[in-house]
């Protein structure tokens, strides 16, 4: 057998993709999505006999425009990013966590009764903790059901989690109505330890808004997750089997237990969202503070392209719409927010991949 | 476009297909072919195209004679389905001209090119897996009752006629998903005979064909020639090449690089002209045995016995199945696709259950050990699916030469980037994976750069016993030789390898010993010097079995 000349290797470069291509693939398709919201916005608005740009000005103010405002945004994008991380990260897997709701609900819930169970005066550094842990178990139970039934069962975890979400919604209105409200009301009493700072405490000017220490987690959590995914050998290995679940079964990797992970950790992630409004906001547990919450979270994962700080950046884009409704309700009816998200995501889903090839068709006539 | 609406002059007669664009003025430039010959049946010239930096045709020509069978070759990216993509109207040049039976074809549509009678077979199946033969194939021109109730017999009466012209024999009222992968093909033939095609076009046929199925498709293409047609055969594989093709047009880097007659070269030439140097082939060698100064450890190597697998329907898809490999040893397994060869490798590599038997490699017993205690007990595993099972197409070259030994590049759970780098440098020089950038998507890499991926991670480890399955599928000649020299050199080293292919010359070139798998079972295993084409042939298809002398 003759050897045969080996061609000269050429030599290794660090070269791939350029950033700049990656930018624009990554950013241009949610502002594409975004402006054709803002057209089906002008229209709406002019359906109504009103000035667009006044309506949408009205909007900024509202928002971003004085600290009460923005402090609400920010406390809604922190239950949002909660959420839209938790969606994300199950969808990383290559599984659909619709049960955000309830494993919400489920950390809120947990989270006031620990608040409850705490001696008064419990140092935060002790109470924050413990409550986080009970959220995010009570979260992950509620996650973890689907997902053992999906490995052990091949249940379909879409089913599973929306259907979760009738039964522990129904069972926390059990609770609440049968056994701890306060009388006259859908709540708990109010807990006397774990109770957050509110921005309102560092700077006087959020005076009233509910924007609280449980942001600072949201941060955290999204650094944590990104973390996991993309430097962790847990990630490495959970995105494999998101992406090809074969060659990751291939790879010695259990698809059955990255599943596991995925949706138990999926709903320790939204659980703990539950301290937002639980030891931030209310200080209570309140039946239904979720309010739609946990499914806005799956949009907030979609625009955010499943990227955690996408997710950060969605979330706090889908805040803006909702307090903006609040701040136009004079002239146009809230609602019309609620119609922009659901444009804005119809046209995140579209414009993804046709932008993609808008783009590449354009950097392929210029390249040629 | 311009030229074609102004021109009106030349109209070809004896279109059957009914071609019914109008010839252009600017035929004129072309100097008209000898009255007493046919025009070229397709004429392509000075065709250049890009995709951003890449350049798939720089100036590639092209010239099919009427009634020939015509091999294109050239490795992978030399942009031979480019330039089809450009004949078949899916694409339009940058600049070149094409012309078909002698009237101008240049930048064509699709609609435009069926009207003209051509007809391209993918590579991949693009057929209604729930629907019948029949229906498939009237699929867009379905016969109708009144115009409204599509008729069945109808169809199926006429692909029962052009079924028995052709001899591409299939029953009409079978379904797709019951077909072999071999009858598919012939559904997909007879889908654009039956729209009229005069020109056929056949990217890689054989890339998923057994030897008698790709015999009995050479008659088929050998008749159709006969009966009229013309063919446009897309190969990297040099032995139908020499077979079958009346003219070879070689391709290299995009451009055209030779146009013989297939009866004045050899494959060597061809092979030289594809890559560009000269290339040792497999064809017709035999390896020689490995000199050991010492004997194995009785114990070393891969030991299987009586392994039994169940399919999904109770059927036993491995039937007690028992042999050895040593050491500096290649046992190949040969066979029709189907018959087990997927199932034993998936069996060894843990990816499948083993209903009954053992599995040991180096005297370790495996056969309830996961996939990655498989990895540490010394199992490589070339997968015969490299985008299913393979790779991770969407991870970077460097993430996916981890693959499987993920957690040797982690401490405490975190991926140690630096070495992960490290590593995808070293194997990329030493595999000479190209581009050679670890960042890039595997994705963007060609098949013979993605198989090489595979093979770096698998064979640039420590391993003692290898499982290679379908090595060298869909790669080029470069690459092929490549992998098959790293494979003999693994076997000097005194690994051992198990091989399977569908490539019967690559299964007799590397090999020891051979064996040929028939329904579940080994039909015969023999010394490879013993084995030919002929002898194997018979036992895969089952005429002959027992134990060769």
């Amino acid at each position: 057998m003759t050897t045969a000349t080996q061609p000269l290797a050429a030599k290794p470069t660090l070269a791939g993709t350029p950033w700049r291509e990656r930018a624009e693939e990554a950013l241009i398709p949610p502002f594409v999505a975004l402006l054709v919201a803002l057209i089906c916005g002008d229209l709406l608005i002019l359906s109504y006999g009103q000035s667009p740009a006044s309506v949408y000005r009205l909007l900024l103010e509202g928002t971003w425009g004085n600290a009460y405002g923005f402090g609400q945004v920010l406390y809604k994008a922190t239950t949002l990013a909660f959420t839209g991380l938790a969606v994300s990260f199950g969808l990383r897997a290559g599984l659909f966590n619709i049960g955000g709701e309830s494993q919400l609900a489920a950390g809120g819930f947990a989270a006031a009764l620990t608040g409850l169970a705490l001696p008064v005066g419990t140092p935060l550094l002790l109470s924050l903790p413990i409550c986080m842990i009970a959220a995010g178990v009570a979260g992950g139970i509620v996650g973890f059901v689907p997902a053992y039934l999906k490995t052990r069962f091949g249940a379909h975890e879409v089913i599973v989690t929306i259907m979760l979400n009738f039964i522990v919604l129904a069972l926390l209105n059990w609770f609440i109505a049968g056994h701890l409200h306060v009388p006259e009301t859908l709540h708990t009493p109010e807990i006397h330890a774990g109770v957050l700072p509110r921005l309102a405490d560092i700077d006087p000017r959020f005076h009233g808004s509910a924007a609280n220490l449980a942001l600072v987690v949201a941060v955290i959590v999204a650094f944590a997750v990104w973390f996991y995914l993309f430097r962790a050998r847990g990630g490495y290995e959970l995105r494999a089997v998101g992406l090809q679940p074969q060659a990751a079964e291939y790879g010695g990797i259990s698809v059955g237990r990255a599943w596991m992970r995925a949706l138990t950790f999926s709903g320790v992630i939204a659980g703990i969202g539950g301290i937002n409004y639980v030891l931030g906001y209310k200080h209570y547990y309140e039946d239904g503070f979720a309010g739609g919450a946990g499914f806005l979270g799956i949009a907030a994962a979609l625009v955010g392209r499943n990227h955690p700080f996408g997710v950060l950046v969605a979330a706090f884009f889908f805040a803006t719409l909702s307090q903006g409704g609040l701040a136009i309700h004079a002239f146009v009816p809230k609602q019309m927010m609620d119609v922009l998200q659901g444009v804005v995501i119809l046209a995140v889903a579209m414009a993804v991949p046709e932008v993609r090839g808008i783009l590449r068709g354009a950097r392929r006539r210029t390249a040629a | 476009m311009k030229e074609r609406e102004a021109g009106g002059g030349r109209r070809e007669a004896g279109n059957q297909a009914g071609f019914s664009v109008p010839a252009s003025s600017a035929a004129s430039a072309v100097p008209p072919p000898a009255s007493h010959l046919p025009p070229p049946a397709i004429r392509m010239e000075g065709i250049d195209k890009s995709f951003g930096a890449i350049r798939a045709n720089r100036g590639a020509s092209l010239q099919v004679m009427p009634r020939e069978i015509h091999a294109l070759v050239g490795e992978n990216g030399a942009g031979k389905s480019t330039l089809m993509r450009i004949l078949g109207g899916l694409m339009k040049p940058d600049a070149g001209r094409v012309e078909v039976n002698g009237r101008d074809a240049t930048g064509w549509s699709t609609n435009e090119a069926i009207a003209a009678g051509i007809g391209i077979v993918h590579q991949h199946f693009m057929l209604v897996p729930t629907l019948t033969v029949a229906e498939n194939l009237v699929l867009g021109c379905e016969p109708k009752v009144r115009r409204i109730v599509l008729d069945y017999s109808r169809a199926a009466e006429s692909v029962r006629t052009l079924s028995n012209e052709t001899g591409l024999v299939i029953a009409p009222e079978r379904l797709i998903s019951d077909l072999s992968v071999g009858e598919a093909q012939r559904v997909e033939i007879l889908k654009v005979l039956f729209r009229g095609a005069k020109l056929l076009v056949l990217d890689e046929p054989t890339a998923v064909l057994s030897p008698p199925e790709v015999r009995e498709l050479w008659t088929v293409l050998r008749r159709l020639r006969d009966n009229g047609d013309t063919i446009v055969l897309i190969t990297h594989r040099l032995d139908e090449v020499v077979d079958l093709s009346d003219t070879i047009t070689v391709m290299r880097a995009g451009k055209t690089v030779a146009r013989i007659k297939t009866s004045e070269t050899t494959p060597a030439e061809i092979a030289r002209l594809m890559v560009g140097r000269d290339v040792s082939l497999s064809a017709g060698k035999r390896v020689q045995p490995v000199d050991r100064a010492t004997a194995p450890q009785p114990d070393q190597g891969l030991e299987v016995g009586g392994l039994t697998v169940m399919g999904s329907r109770g059927i036993r898809v491995i039937d007690d199945v028992s042999f050895t490999v040593k050491p500096g040893e290649i046992l190949g397994i040969a066979g029709v696709e189907g018959n087990g060869q997927t199932e034993v490798i998936e069996a060894l590599a843990g990816l499948r259950p083993v209903f009954s038997g053992t599995i040991m490699v180096d005297g370790a017993e495996i056969t309830r050990r996961t996939v990655a205690e498989r990895h540490d007990v010394g199992l490589s595993h070339i997968p015969e699916d490299r985008h299913r099972r393979g790779l991770i197409l969407e991870y970077t070259v460097a993430n996916n030469l981890i693959l499987g030994v993920q957690k040797h590049f982690s401490s405490h759970g975190i991926i140690d980037r630096d070495r992960v780098m490290e590593n995808a440098l070293t194997e990329i020089s030493s595999f000479d994976i190209r581009p050679p950038s670890p960042v890039l998507a595997a994705r963007a890499l060609s098949g013979g750069n993605q198989q090489k991926v595979v093979v770096a991670r698998e064979m640039g480890r420590e391993f003692s016993v290898l499982l290679a399955s379908q090595p060298t599928r869909g790669v080029d000649v470069g690459a092929i030789e490549f992998i098959h020299q790293q494979l003999l050199d693994a076997r000097a080293q005194g690994k051992a390898i198990l091989l399977v292919s569908a490539e019967l010359n690559e299964v007799l070139a590397l090999s020891d010993r051979i064996a040929v798998m028939y329904r579940g079972k080994f039909a015969v295993v023999m010394p490879a010097v013993q084995a030919s084409e002929e002898v194997l042939g018979e036992y895969m298809i089952g005429t002959k079995k027992g134990t060769a002398a």
